[in-house]
């Protein structure tokens, strides 16, 4: 071993936590405080879907892919009937398409709000945290008043939707909205404006526009590094060609940009909510389907991190083939690799949660020394507090 | 007919295309013309390499490249073909980061082996407790079809 390489630290994040859903081992090689590599374990919890998917009718296959995520339990059954729909050849009657973008846009903003709230708590202000978790309450009531589930809506069946959208939830719905969008504002402007905030993710764990290609990349982890993509748009769907919103590109691809991503997106995703709720158009909001036709279908929508992915292999019985699965995080996580790079280990936490990827690891990370523990999760976390109140000091 | 079709076609004159709807493109191709297709989609098209996809069908494998071109919304999936007795691909990972981990997804749950792939080491399934010729996703058709008999 040469001397450089004694001097390698290794800073193990994971493998299990007890809050997240799908527990990953981040491997962190450090040299001194500096993140020199990256290595990612993953299949700790895997449930083996592509397994069961083929054992599953085509109306149990949403209720299996909805469960895959807690947080955007409508973007994997909507990917899969889109799918099973362009396998099929057929096309879900226009009501039900608006549907389809209401729910889906709720469930953006949750989780953005979900995921601004936790990158606060990693940064110390706590206060962020708290503001938007309860601020996102107010659209869980409103799935709960929609489809009766604050979350596993069962929005979604091959043909359609299952729940309507009735004319006295409207006005209720808009006034949520109308709340959340200010709050949201008022949010987006302290976190903006703040100059720690802005010196603590200015510049910390940079993709750049090339790697963010090269590692295709997906949702705003790309838009943030400048990568103008959007399934919502490129490939249309539900009913995203029908109303006026914009896709936000930022061209920096540090923290700062991913955050100031999420949440300008909010206020589009408002944008397509109101004009959905106006322009409902009258009808049924499914149709039947008779039989699934042996075939392929590919099924794609933008999950709140990126493009959700499935492809369904049909050989005309009443279950698939093949179904094949692919969400954004295990294009985003991989693209941490270089994103870690040259950063600190108080940034890396950050730097890890900020292509959001369902869960967040840091209070369970633990660091050993030549077998001993060195810092446990909490010291990370009090790691990257102290930065910021040293940033702080500066500012006074 | 899109452009990157067209190129394509040019420059791999043998492939068999089919179009399941404008927007959903199959091109089938020899698998020794793998990586020459895909660079051709991703570094001269720029195309994003959405995910890949392998299936175990009753003659050989499938191995199924999806690449996404986001300026029309089009998925040009590439498709080639291996026997079951030299299940073997060139690996799209040694030159394009976004292919190695499906590629090591599909070498553990199809037992697909992947050439030239800079990690081979299997991603999902357990480091402790797994036997090495154990693929999940491979489907047993000759006892499929037995049952159906009895």
């Amino acid at each position: 071993m040469s001397g450089e390489q004694k001097q390698r630290r290794i800073v193990p994040i994971g493998p299990y936590h007890p809050l997240q859903e799908e527990p990953e081992f981040f491997k962190l090689i450090v040299e001194g405080e500096t993140v020199v590599d990256l290595e990612i374990h993953l299949g700790y919890n895997h449930r083996g879907h592509e397994f069961i998917s083929p054992e599953l009718t085509y109306e149990q296959v949403p209720f299996l892919v909805e469960r895959i995520c807690g947080i955007c339990s409508n973007s994997h059954p909507l990917a899969a009937v889109l799918a099973i729909e362009d396998c099929a050849g057929i096309k879900p009657p226009p009501r039900a398409n608006y549907i389809r973008s209401i729910i889906h846009e709720l469930e953006r903003i949750h989780s953005h709000l979900l995921w601004v709230g936790l990158a606060g708590h990693f940064i110390g202000y706590n206060t962020v945290w708290m503001w938007a978790w309860r601020y996102r309450e107010h659209i869980l009531e409103v799935f709960e008043m929609i489809t009766g589930n604050r979350n596993h809506y069962a929005a979604n069946k091959p043909g359609g939707v299952r729940w309507d959208i009735k004319p006295e939830q409207i006005p209720q719905i808009e006034a949520v909205l109308d709340v959340v969008e200010k709050k949201t504002m008022m949010l987006t402007k302290a976190v903006l404006d703040d100059p720690v905030i802005r010196a603590r993710l200015e510049g910390v764990g940079i993709l750049t526009k090339e790697q963010a290609l090269h590692w295709s990349v997906v949702g705003p982890t790309a838009r943030a590094s400048g990568v103008d993509i959007d399934v919502r748009r490129d490939d249309p769907h539900a009913a995203y060609d029908q109303v006026p919103w914009n896709v936000i590109v930022l061209p920096e691809g540090d923290v700062f940009a991913k955050a100031k991503v999420r949440l300008l997106e909010i206020f589009e995703s408002v944008k397509i909510i109101r004009g959905c709720l106006k322009n409902l158009p009258d009808g049924p909001i499914d149709i039947r389907i008779d039989e699934v036709p042996p075939g392929e279908g590919i099924g794609r929508t933008e999950a709140p991190r990126g493009e959700v992915f499935h492809y369904i292999r049909s050989d005309g019985s009443n279950r698939p083939l093949r179904h094949k699965i692919r969400a954004p995080s295990y294009m985003n996580i991989a693209s941490n690799v270089v994103a870690v790079r040259g950063g600190s280990i108080a940034d890396a936490a950050l730097t890890l949660a900020a292509v959001d990827p369902c869960y967040c690891c840091t209070e369970r990370m633990a660091a050993f020394e030549n077998g001993k523990l060195k810092f446990t999760g909490n010291e990370l976390l009090r790691l990257s507090w102290e930065k910021t109140e040293k940033i702080r000091e500066r500012f006074k | 007919m899109s452009e990157s079709l067209k190129l394509f076609q040019e420059r791999f004159p043998d492939t068999m295309v089919f179009e399941k709807n404008p927007r959903r493109l199959y091109l089938t191709i020899l698998r020794e013309k793998l990586t020459a297709a895909a660079r051709f989609l991703h570094e001269e098209r720029g195309m994003r390499l959405s995910i890949a996809t392998g299936i175990d069908t009753r003659d050989g494998f499938e191995v199924l490249y999806h690449f996404s071109e986001d300026t029309t919304g089009i998925i040009y999936t590439i498709k080639v073909f291996a026997p079951k007795d030299d299940p073997r691909i060139e690996a799209q990972g040694s030159w394009f980061p976004a292919a190695q981990w499906i590629e090591r997804e599909m070498h553990e749950l199809l037992g697909i082996e992947f050439i030239g792939h800079p990690n081979p080491a299997p991603l999902l399934t357990s480091d402790t407790d797994w036997e090495p010729d154990r693929f999940p996703l491979r489907r047993d058709y000759e006892r499929r079809s037995e049952a159906h008999e009895r």
